[in-house]
């Protein structure tokens, strides 16, 4: 039986170069805190398993799943999601533009948590292989596209970056 | 054919037929979509739903005495209080189907496992999980019933005790002259079983529901994510004793449904009482796992006693089978299933005699709902099986045998036995492009070479069609007394205070770009740039247009919605011409419309902008040119032109247009393991008129994906218990980017000569595959020992045991060598 009264915690986190203080149940996982407290809906829920990858972070520079971490774990960590991928002037950046281009979305619910995936995976390996690609976004289902424009778009980005010799964003 | 595009455009630019940007893309991109469970009301309160452990089992007792006094509980539902406050949903069959009792929460038994039994509502989902934990049910287990045939048998457990029977609908399909072809064919082929298997599409984001009761009109508002909301409605007012248009359903972005989230009613009914007794916003967001076991899933269906006339050179002549569908514990969507697999009857063959003798049941499993290829999936992938089956027996090649039988484009349009009318296509073509697309001379060879190493490749074909724009019509078959027939979508077209173009339409886009694609449309219509159309996206039908057969489903988007956009365009475009003519004092046919300005064709200077002719209609209105009634907002329902089916006969036009797929395999076997390896894949389509060849490429790569997944690693398998095994994606193996191939594609175009613009309505798929899979799997046990793919789910370990039971899985696979009638 588990009635145990919530205990809460208060906790600092930064989120795309904002620090958050907020005061959390200790068992909010991470996403949740992200959707709700912080209000940043870009991070989607959509399993209770860890396998659907739509919560896909980047949290102190190593990807993982917010699902799988509670906020109070998140205590002092630097935190990329979605909303901070755009330009700063709010245009799209050249992994969104390559997403957008390939036509890598349909219904965009997976397409946050992929995006991250790919930001990581450019960052480590910014000439993958088409397997190295798959095997980079293998935790993110997506149930639209077949993954066909999505590998796409990465080999595409991947393609311009090498062109032009800058650092994917 | 008819043409969409108007005649008297200004601009020589197109937009229907590119591959703009869509405009849906940014917002996506950037985390800024509105999906359900993105929306917030002040004081909300959540729903969690305690779901029977068993998949059959009497309720003895339910006590929720401890759980009442836990830490931020508003209120508990049982089912108890459910059967006072709510009626039975209506059926859409008559009895015994009809007679079978469905509430939003279990009502004094459980019929299938993840059926919600108590809902809580409480301060958050967490509190409400955990009184969960405090509530005693005490569950009498009965036994279960998890298979369609069994579901038959006398003495079988009755998942509706009130119905009397497992039988929800049953119906004999019976055109041309079977017995007719078996007399006279040179052999006859029997199967004695092929099984379908059940999976389902998982959407990535689950059922979700923001749902306000407000007393002093009550109305409901369902902020949601249902893609048929007045489907929804027509079960839930009834239930609710409450007229349907108290139910105010709005959608916003949909994060896939693929037919799953159309029969969401259910949960919805739970969350409108919910909202009334507390008189609170309730907030409602399924778990994966609870989807998977409580949501929605595909038709299984059981074909036996398959018996096919064929002529020695190949040709099929007719199909007698009977089959049984799976419907799981509630009909709901059901039974249109047992009548809309008949849009498609011969599939893409010319043969003429069919006889079906078709049966759907109950079973203690979820209830089905349409799933991506919805019933048509199943009959195809039998008669495909039928095909690869009769070319090996026989000792033909499959694709001679496909080739053989194909209806060919000359005889477009052709009348299926049962009356459907496909409107155009080629399919030779589509095949012979499939085949170049995978090289197939070169995989012949290989496979060739490939022998003795251990490693055995296998080439397949699946044929399939993709029927869209039903014809309502076609549920009179299933109960005659159903007040259905035809289709429509809705559209209204206007400008705005300022001048601005603003498009609605009934639909709920669930990732198919309708915002881009209806902006196309106007923008062609009103000489526009797509990025001046703004198209405000979803379902609401308190403020926005809507027939009751709005919605996203069954692959009619491109002849309805975009038709009902064209045809509200159109009318715009009157008035906005006559508005212009009288202000600018010349001739309506001098009129031309360009980047937001109507002028005088070949006197630019004589011009007025929309923000001009929006302002005399809606602010200025005393300097409207005499003689005009013009309100430059224009709504136009689309209609296609169908006739109620002939019930009797079973015949009839069942949707508009018919889409072709036609996808070719090839996969590895290794012999060991029974692993199948896709070395190369290739889909071609022909969806009429493209309006955004780039959306409807990316809709073939999906439904590839999904079918890919179906045929090699996705199944809901329950055991004897009725315990769902795979009720999450540890145990549901949904497809990764590892598993699906960089398939390759191709399209060609034969418009439609039935639609408003060419275009066929497409999405769906038709599962092509799976069906293609079953084929190269099949070529693979041909060079082996003939073993015969009977189910539709091919694991290694499958492939493997045929691999070793080639016998076993032969047995009642016969060929006769002359037809001595059934």
């Amino acid at each position: 039986m588990s009635n145990t009264p919530s205990v809460s915690r208060s906790v600092a986190v930064t989120v795309n170069g904002t620090t958050y203080q907020r005061d959390v149940a200790a068992r909010t996982l991470l996403v949740h805190f992200l959707r709700e407290n912080l209000n940043l809906t870009g991070t989607h829920f959509g399993c209770d398993t860890g396998h659907c990858g739509s919560c896909t972070v980047i949290a102190n520079g190593k990807l993982i799943k917010s699902c799988m971490m509670l906020a109070v774990q998140a205590d002092g960590a630097q935190i990329e999601t979605v909303e901070g991928l755009a330009e700063p002037d709010g245009s799209l950046s050249p992994l969104q533009q390559a997403f957008s281009d390939a036509h890598a979305l349909q219904c965009g619910f997976c397409t946050p948590g992929l995006m991250l995936a790919s930001k990581y995976l450019l960052e480590h390996n910014p000439n993958p292989t088409e397997e190295e690609i798959r095997r980079g976004i293998k935790g993110n289902l997506c149930r639209c596209t077949g993954y066909v424009n999505i590998v796409r778009a990465i080999q595409n980005i991947a393609a311009d970056s090498a062109e032009k010799g800058d650092l994917v964003k | 054919m008819s043409t969409v595009f108007t005649d008297n455009k200004t601009d020589t630019i197109r937009w229907t037929g590119k591959s703009i940007p869509r405009k849906e893309d940014d917002r996506l991109l950037k985390g800024q979509g509105r999906f359900a469970d993105d929306i917030r009301r002040h004081n909300e309160a959540h729903v969690y739903l305690l779901r029977s452990p068993y998949g059959h089992a009497r309720i003895r007792s339910i006590d929720v005495s401890v759980a009442n006094e836990a830490p931020g509980v508003i209120y508990i539902l049982t089912g108890e209080e459910v059967a006072v406050l709510q009626k039975p949903f209506m059926e859409i069959a008559p009895p015994p189907g009809g007679l079978m009792e469905d509430y939003c929460l279990a009502v004094g038994k459980v019929h299938f496992m993840g059926e919600p039994v108590v809902a809580i509502l409480a301060e958050t989902e967490e509190l409400g999980r955990d009184a969960a934990d405090l509530i005693e049910i005490d569950y009498e287990p009965l036994p279960a019933v998890v298979d369609g045939q069994a579901a038959l048998q006398a003495g079988a457990p009755l998942v509706h005790e009130e119905a009397g029977t497992n039988v929800v609908w049953h119906g004999v399909y019976d055109w041309g002259d079977i017995e007719g072809s078996i007399a006279k064919a040179d052999k006859v082929v029997k199967i004695d079983r092929l099984h379908f298997h059940r999976f389902t599409s998982t959407p990535i984001e689950c059922n979700a529901a923001v749902v306000e009761y407000y007393p002093g009109s009550g109305e409901y508002t369902f902020w949601c994510n249902n893609t048929m909301p007045q489907f929804a409605a027509m079960f839930m007012g009834p239930a609710l004793g409450i007229p349907t248009d108290r139910l105010h359903f709005v959608t916003q972005d949909i994060g896939g449904s693929f037919g799953n989230k159309i029969t969401t009613y259910v949960y919805l009914t739970i969350c409108a009482i919910l909202a009334k007794k507390s008189g609170r916003p309730v907030k409602w967001t399924e778990y994966r796992t609870d989807h998977i076991l409580g949501g929605s899933h595909g038709n299984e269906r059981t074909f036996s006693d398959i018996v096919v006339p064929v002529m020695a050179d190949g040709t099929i002549l007719g199909i007698s089978a009977a089959a049984i569908d799976d419907a799981g514990a509630f009909p709901r969507y059901e039974p249109l299933g047992s009548v809309i697999w008949s849009q498609v009857v011969p599939n893409v063959y010319r043969f003429r005699d069919v006889r079906i003798d078709f049966t759907q049941v109950v079973t203690n499993k979820c209830p089905v709902g349409p799933n991506r290829g919805y019933s048509r999936l199943q009959h195809m992938w039998m008669v495909e099986r039928v095909v690869d089956i009769v070319a090996q027996e026989l000792h033909l090649d499959p694709v001679a045998v496909r080739k053989q039988n194909y209806i060919l484009p000359e005889q477009m349009p052709y009348e299926t036995p049962n009356g459907c009318v496909y409107d155009s296509g080629d399919y030779p073509r589509c095949l012979d492009m499939a085949l170049e697309l995978i090289d197939y001379p070169k995989w012949r060879e290989r496979q060739q070479t490939a022998r003795g190493t251990g490693k055995i490749i296998g080439i397949g074909i699946g044929s399939t069609l993709d029927s869209g724009t039903n014809n309502f019509g076609q549920a009179r078959i299933i109960n005659p007394q159903l007040p259905f027939s035809g289709n429509g979508e809705v559209s209204n077209v206007k400008l705005d205070l300022y001048g601005e173009v603003v498009v609605t339409i009934g639909t709920t886009p669930q990732g198919q770009g309708h915002e881009t694609t209806a902006a196309q449309v106007v923008s062609d219509i009103l000489g526009l740039h797509p990025d001046q159309v703004r198209v405000l996206i979803g379902h609401d039908n308190a403020r926005n247009v809507y027939t009751g057969f709005s919605g996203t489903y069954a692959s009619q988007f491109a002849v309805t919605g975009l038709g009902a956009v064209q045809g509200a365009a159109e009318k715009l475009r009157r008035e906005i011409v006559q508005l212009a003519a009288g202000v600018l004092q010349a001739d309506e046919s001098e009129i031309a419309l360009r980047d937001g300005s109507a002028f005088v064709q070949g006197q630019e200077e004589r011009a007025i902008p929309f923000i001009g002719l929006a302002n005399i209609v809606f602010a200025n209105n005393a300097t409207m040119p005499p003689g005009l009634d013009v309100s430059l907002n224009c709504t136009y329902t689309y209609r296609p032109p169908f006739k109620v089916p002939d019930v009797e006969k079973k015949f009839g036009n069942l949707t508009l247009t018919y889409s072709t797929q036609i996808h070719a395999s090839v996969v590895e076997v290794d012999e060991e393991t029974g692993q199948t390896t896709i070395l190369d894949y290739a889909a071609v389509d022909d969806s009429g008129r493209l309006i955004h060849p780039q959306i409807v490429e990316g809709q073939v790569h999906g439904a590839a994906g999904l079918g890919i997944g179906a045929a090699l690693y996705e199944a809901l398998e329950y055991d004897e218990e009725g315990q769902l095994l795979t009720s999450n994606f540890y145990g549901y193996k949904a497809v990764t980017a590892i598993d699906v191939p960089m398939m390759k594609t191709a399209a060609i175009e034969s418009p439609s000569p039935f639609s408003p613009n060419g275009a066929k309505g497409m999405g769906e798929g038709g599962g092509a595959p799976l069906h293609a899979i079953c084929s190269a799997l099949q070529d693979v046990m041909r060079q082996k020992s003939g073993a015969i793919i009977k189910d539709s789910y091919n694991p290694s370990e499958r492939v493997y045991w045929l691999l070793q039971n080639a016998e076993k899985s032969r047995q009642g696979v016969s060929v006769e060598e002359s037809g001595h009638g059934l």
